[in-house]
């Protein structure tokens, strides 16, 4: 930085009054020194030039602090462009030095009552921008009298100033009545007040979900249309932005507001277009298909979206990323425009790669020629992401349009001739494709194909290869030598590769069974004995017993017809589609992710829903809205739903998961799974036990006993192994829940007695609870609900208590639990009201859990972002706690809390103290970071807590202790 | 909303930082630098995540700028933003450059101030901004109570970008009809697409606040008024170079902010009352029959594994007392070319090696002419199994017309309270054609 500035220095001679670089060379010690003697000179220009040296210094980065009382002093001037300075310069440090910042409070509030409406709105401006508590308190004056001010343009910057104040301090502006006013402020006579009041009361909407803040009725609805029409751009996309959350009552005013909306779409603001867009997307779900305007209103749309496509290389991305997602929802909408989406030469390449994927939603039957001719034209381009993807199109036209196949597969040939090694390897990816899509008819190219096996070193491409061997092992003379040569290198391989090689093999053996008996062997015993892959020590296992038990089944099994590939793939699931639908324009939009995925805290995390369509009166979840979609009804899967986990496990997963431990399987489907696809041959190894791991596990490891002697496989060895996995599966470190204690004595609840815990099992927050009946009735109908809570914890499903609750008798009743319900701030924090009912009464009492059942498995956070993360969290919220009396060694302490979901991202050790630096996540997204230091042969551990929202702190450091302790 | 505002010159370091939310940090206009400025390899995305903050960037020339959040913020609308805060400093202090930003960062820290607040975009239109922000400082300590209520009711006005009281001598306006012309055509000289994408560009200087009204032959507005409908055709107009066509077909056009966009839905007609000065007026796109200017017939032979013979013509499709100027044509070569002879029968040719390809030039070409390159390329022999590729023969010309066929019917100019009327404006039309992308496969 400082180069610039000397670099600088050298232009100071034609320094005349225009050029404020000069400001820059402010670099030599002492500086600050000399800096206060300016800028406490007598003469306002010498001032005024200080103050700009300040403000340049403070942009490149230096700590300008110090100077703070004197540029205050500045403050008090007529110069008004030395006044926007001054507060420039308070805006940036009036946090870091609260007690001076006071000083400019008499000016504010002076300046508010100016009588130039220039100064007033700068005065309220920047006071909402001056983070210090005792500031704000003197701002709520001059802000009701800002937001009442004979002049629009101070009432459009007071509008704004709520939202401000709202961020700093939410109760202080609802006790001050400020939303009151700014509700007010819609019906305003001047448009743009009326667009920043809409935009402030968006924003505070956004952080009370369940508020009715911004109550839109048809009355609102109609000012806010009007205003429309008359402001400015950018207040235009505010005001599109908030009808698009209205929903309209019926498919009447859902027309009429289209019909007035529709005219935005020619605005020459592209966001514009696309919150327009957005908003008839949305409505036009509760619009009658039959209905003539319908119709008119789809073809509208199209041409804007084109248009979008001339606009700058970045919005043409953000443009493109939306139409994807609108392609998705209504096809029919683009399905004429094919063309406008073929890639230019010069489109940067985050354009050209979005142009693709849209091109390939688009190819039809009716265009298919063209499109194949362009994307051969796309794979001799020189950017590799580009060229592989245009390869892959080439396959996926080819799933999609059947007539084409043919074509395509020639093209694929034709570039695979090219030799380049990345073409070909995507190529023979999306052969395998093709393959199962149109089984038995181009098998033909296997032998060119097979010519390019040596050059295959990426995974994906040699498991597709490898799949092919195996399928077509009956006509492929050399198939066993083929797979024997990539057999060599077994353990090197990837997962992915490992699999199928195995179920290749197999499927060569039941072929061709004379000559491949040593193959099979040996790819057995590597999968079974060798790896520690579960995945793959299972499928091993599986494949050993179906072939040591019954050869005929095998063959029915792993032979079996493979269920068809859909045409479409990689579609947005139904419900996100329909979510991001709502977000169209937004950053949402791009990612192609929910906000809740990027955004931290509370804001934008509600999930927003498509109105159910029209006429039919139907709840929101009207089939319309999923089948609607139009893009087809098969589920997006490659695999079919049914039949999933047979396919699974055999030899279907085209995308098999990568390398690394599989996740802790769902356990009882998995069993299940294993369990009918071994049938009756298991039962009597297993004497119809059939419960609990342990027993499956034995019902494995005996599957090596029975076999022929030909398999000659160390049979301990392989009964060892599984059970160990058995025991590794069957004892997984549980998170910390705490005993049960009595929450409601039956005392006070005429004789039901409740004591209960919270759990946390595989990601599912449970409330484990007894039920005495103390009583001398039988008690029945129990029903269960809660408070609002901080967490917004609620019952994922009723109270399951079946039978009747006869006297004296005791039932364990688990209640799963999710964090959807509505969230209100609880003091103490984990505290929770829960009311329960019978036959009898209605029964109050509260509890505490426990906050670590809050803390989510993905709670992990990168070193990189935990770095950064934590010093972005200011030092105030930082907070420091003892834990006495623990005895765990720090790796001991680092297991047991990871048990509970507390992460361990990074281990230092500075004289002989261990500092374990932590992370966890909350249902709500919030991260706590931790440093946990642990010094050896002391008892008493430190820990130091970060977190944005320093309020959960406590409970934090409460569940810490509760795990280590326990 | 936006969170903050950051300008850095091609090393990364910060010319400008304006920070408007609490929840972005000062290590965020580093993090961009290092992830994104400094990065290897080349930018993938115009948006980028860092650590759960989102950062927008644009480059102008070897500037950047960025803007970054937390928020699901209206990604749109971000890069309107920093289009229109490039405009305004553009409109204030010219190109934007380091230097240029260095000498006026605290214009530019006042221009921040005004047009984003909270991260909230206001009134971006430099007409109203220069009424009291300027370079000399700001204007407002002299000012009168009234001057002052007149200038917040402009910015806050439904007329943010025209001020009142705007004087000329003379009324004068200039209608610029800037249309580039799009084409990829096979050797065969089958059209695979054609579309125009035209801008009509005003220059308005005309006082008080004039009421304006656009008329061209737009073929919904033509039929609508059917064929003994009143013609108030302006009369300078008809310079169109192909067949007098009566009217065409506009697939989709955009407006400035000033159009009256409910009165372009249900009536289209198009009524404004312009900026001062310079503007776009609208864009619009056609695709339905557009006038090529010029046809390409590539030939190329290959003859043996070493030679290539190539011959091109090209041919003038407009009235022949039209001139093209302007006009180049670019013919690729292969990468192991070692020599090329070239002959022309009209204007300059030459080969490029280092941009593989021979360059042909012709200063000015009229109507209905043909003319031809034949050129002989030798290769260097190789054993590289890749193909040549043949990337397309592309064009750039110029046409004193406009290819869509668009005409400006009229433009008339209302202001009630001025005694002046519509035949005391004086105006131009001028129609210009550019080639787009223009290529032709071989």
């Amino acid at each position: 930085m400082q180069e610039w500035a000397n670099q600088l220095c050298e232009n100071r001679q034609f320094g005349s009054k225009m050029t404020d670089s000069k400001y820059f060379t402010t670099t030599k010690k002492g500086e600050i020194f000399e800096l206060k003697a300016e800028l406490n000179s007598d003469k306002k220009e010498k001032k005024k030039e200080a103050v700009k040296k300040v403000i340049a210094s403070m942009t490149v980065g230096k700590d300008v602090s110090a100077l703070f009382p004197d540029v205050v002093n500045c403050m008090q001037t007529d110069n008004l462009e030395l006044k926007k300075l001054v507060y420039l310069y308070l805006m940036n440090y009036a946090k870091s030095q609260p007690d001076m910042a006071i000083m400019a409070v008499n000016t504010f509030v002076k300046d508010c009552e100016d009588p130039n409406p220039l100064i007033r709105a700068l005065a309220v401006r920047t006071m909402g921008c001056i983070r210090v508590d005792k500031i704000t308190e003197y701002l709520c004056e001059p802000l009701r009298k800002c937001l009442k001010d004979e002049d629009p343009y101070v009432r459009k910057t007071a509008a704004v100033c709520v939202a401000k104040l709202h961020d700093i301090n939410a109760q202080l502006v609802e006790d001050q009545g400020f939303l009151d006013t700014l509700k007010d402020l819609i019906s305003d006579s001047n448009p743009m007040v009326v667009a920043n009041a809409v935009a402030a009361l968006s924003e505070i909407a956004e952080s009370h979900p369940n508020s009715n803040l911004l109550d839109l009725n048809p009355q609102t609805i109609n000012k806010l249309l009007t205003a429309l029409n008359e402001c400015t751009e950018w207040g235009q996309i505010f005001i599109l932005d908030c009808l698009a959350n209205y929903t309209p009552r019926d498919d009447r005013e859902s027309q009429s507001i289209c019909e007035r909306v529709t005219p935005r779409l020619s605005h020459a603001n592209s966001a514009v277009v696309l919150s327009a867009v957005k908003v008839l997307m949305k409505f036009m779900e509760m619009l009658p298909k039959d209905l003539d305007y319908y119709g008119t209103l789809l073809k509208k749309l199209a041409p804007p979206l084109v248009t979008l496509l001339s606009a700058e290389p970045e919005l043409q991305y953000v443009a493109l990323r939306n139409i994807n997602l609108i392609v998705q929802r209504r096809p029919e909408i683009m399905k004429h425009e094919m063309k406008v989406f073929f890639v230019k030469y010069n489109d940067p390449i985050y354009v050209k790669l979005e142009k693709l994927d849209i091109m390939i939603r688009l190819a039809s039957q009716a265009n298919i020629a063209q499109v194949l001719a362009e994307l051969k034209e796309y794979a001799t381009e020189v950017d590799v992401d580009f060229v592989r993807k245009a390869v892959r199109a080439i396959g996926r036209c080819a799933i999609k349009v059947e007539q084409s196949a043919e074509r395509c597969v020639s093209t694929l040939l034709d570039l695979i001739q090219t030799k380049v090694n990345y073409v070909v390897q995507e190529a023979i990816v999306v052969i395998k494709d093709i393959f199962r899509k149109y089984p038995n008819k181009y098998e033909s190219v296997i032998a060119t194909l097979c010519e390019n096996l040596d050059s295959l070193d990426e995974p994906e491409a040699r498991a597709a290869m490898i799949w092919i061997v195996g399928e077509y092992a009956e006509r492929i003379d050399n198939a066993d030598e083929l797979l024997e040569s990539f057999l060599e290198g077994f353990h090197d391989e990837s997962t992915q590769v490992q699999l199928q090689l195995l179920t290749a093999i197999v499927k060569l053996f039941l072929k061709k069974p004379t000559e491949t008996q040593e193959l099979v062997q040996q790819v057995l015993s590597l999968a079974t004995q060798d790896s520690d892959n579960p995945d793959l020590r299972d499928r091993g296992y599986i494949y050993w017993r179906l072939l040591s038990t019954d050869p005929v089944a095998a063959k029915e099994v792993v032979l079996a017809e493979k269920p068809l590939i859909s045409e479409e793939t990689d579609l947005i699931e139904p419900t996100l589609l329909e979510e991001l639908i709502c977000h169209i324009g937004t950053l949402a939009s791009v990612y192609h992710k929910p906000p809740s995925a990027f955004v931290e805290g509370s804001r934008g995390v509600q999930h927003k829903r498509l109105p159910g369509s029209a006429g039919s009166g139907e709840s929101v979840d009207s089939p319309e809205t999923t089948s609607t979609a139009g893009v087809s009804d098969a589920p997006p899967a490659v695999i079919p739903s049914q039949g999933d986990l047979l396919g699974d496990l055999l030899n279907l997963d085209l995308t098999p998961t990568t390398a690394g431990p599989p996740p802790p399987a769902p356990s009882s489907g998995m069993q299940l799974g294993g369990m009918d696809l071994l049938g009756g041959g298991l039962d009597s190894l297993l004497g119809g036990d059939l419960g609990g791991t342990p027993a499956i596990g034995a019902g494995f490891g005996a599957a090596p006993a029975a076999l022929p002697a030909s398999f000659s496989a160390p049979v301990s060895g392989g009964l060892d192994d599984l059970f160990d996995l058995g025991g590794g599966v069957g004892m997984p470190m549980g998170a910390y829940s705490p005993p049960k204690s009595v929450w409601l004595p039956a005392m006070k609840a005429k004789g039901l007695e409740i004591s209960g815990t919270f759990a946390r099992r595989a990601g599912v927050i449970q409330m484990e609870m007894t039920l005495t009946n103390k009583a001398m009735s039988v008690m029945t109908d129990f029903a269960i609900q809660f408070n609002r809570n901080s967490f917004g914890l609620s019952p994922a499903g009723p109270l399951q208590v079946l039978t009747p609750l006869s006297p004296n008798q005791s039932i364990e009743v688990a209640l799963p639990l999710n964090t959807s319900g509505p969230v209100m701030k609880m003091d103490p924090l984990n505290n929770l009201q829960v009311a329960v009912k019978n036959n009898i009464d209605v029964f109050y009492f509260s509890c505490q859990y426990p906050i670590s059942m809050l803390f989510v498995e993905d709670g992990k956070m990168e070193r990189q972002i935990f770095l950064a993360t934590w010093k972005d969290i200011p030092n105030d919220n930082e907070s420091q706690f003892q834990i006495k009396d623990c005895h765990l060694s720090s790796d001991a302490a680092s297991n047991k809390l990871q048990g509970s979901n507390i992460f361990t991202i990074a281990k230092r050790t500075v004289d002989g103290q261990d500092m374990l630096y932590q992370s966890m996540k909350l249902t709500n997204g919030i991260w706590v970071l931790a440093e946990l230091r642990i010094q050896a042969g002391n008892p008493n551990y430190t820990i130091s807590l970060k977190c944005r929202a320093a309020e959960v702190s406590q409970c934090v450091f409460q569940s810490y202790e509760a795990v280590l302790k326990n | 909303m936006i969170g903050g505002l950051f300008i850095y010159n091609h090393k990364g370091e910060v010319l400008i930082s304006r920070v408007y939310r609490d929840d972005i940090g000062r290590n965020a206009v580093d993090a961009f630098r290092v992830n994104v400025i400094h990065a290897r390899q080349q930018v993938r995305s115009p948006v980028t995540n860092i650590a759960r903050t989102s950062f927008f960037h644009v480059k102008r020339s070897n500037i950047w700028l960025a803007a970054v959040t937390k928020q699901n913020v209206n990604a749109a609308m971000v890069f309107e933003f920093l289009y229109k805060m490039c405009d305004v400093m553009t409109a204030y202090f010219g190109k934007i450059s380091e230097e240029n930003i260095k000498n006026n960062f605290v214009l530019i820290y006042e221009l921040l101030d005004e047009i984003l607040d909270f991260g909230y975009p206001q009134n971006s239109e430099t007409g109203a901004l220069k009424t009291f922000i300027t370079q000399q400082g700001i204007k407002g300590q002299l000012q009168t109570k009234e001057e002052q209520s007149q200038i917040t009711s402009q910015v806050t006005g439904q007329i943010g970008w025209r001020r009142e009281g705007i004087k000329y001598r003379r009324n004068e306006l200039f209608l610029d009809v800037l249309e580039s012309v799009n084409l990829l055509m096979s050797p065969q000289g089958q059209v695979l697409s054609a579309h125009v994408s035209g801008r009509v560009v005003m220059k308005s200087y005309l006082s008080g606040m004039p009421e304006c009204k656009f008329g061209m032959n737009d073929k919904i507005v033509i039929d609508k008024q059917g064929k003994g409908g009143a013609t108030d055709d302006a009369g300078k107009s008809d310079l169109g170079g192909g067949s007098g066509k009566q009217s065409i077909a506009i697939d989709d056009c955009t407006f400035h902010q000033c159009v009256r966009l409910s009165k372009f839905d249900s009536e289209r007609s198009i009524s404004f009352i312009p900026p001062d000065g310079e503007y776009e007026l609208m864009r619009y796109r056609t695709t339905k029959d557009i006038i090529l200017p010029f046809r390409v017939i590539p030939l190329v032979r290959e003859v043996g594994r070493t030679k290539l013979e190539v011959k091109v013509v090209i041919k003038s499709n407009f009235k022949p007392s039209l001139l093209a100027q302007k006009i180049e044509v670019r013919i690729p070569t292969p990468l192991n070319t070692s020599g090329v002879q070239v002959i022309c029968m009209k204007g300059k040719a030459k080969y490029k090696a280092s941009e593989n390809a021979i360059v042909w030039k012709i200063k000015r070409m009229a109507g209905m002419k043909e003319s031809q390159i034949s050129a002989e390329i030798e290769l260097l022999p190789t054993n590289d199994k890749k193909k040549w590729a043949r990337p397309p023969i592309s064009m750039n010309f110029e046409v004193p017309f406009a290819p869509s066929g668009l005409k400006v019917r009229y433009l008339k100019v209302f202001e009630s309270k001025l005694n002046y009327s519509d035949h005391d404006v004086i105006k131009w039309v001028r129609y210009i054609g550019r080639s787009g992308i223009y290529e032709t496969r071989c």
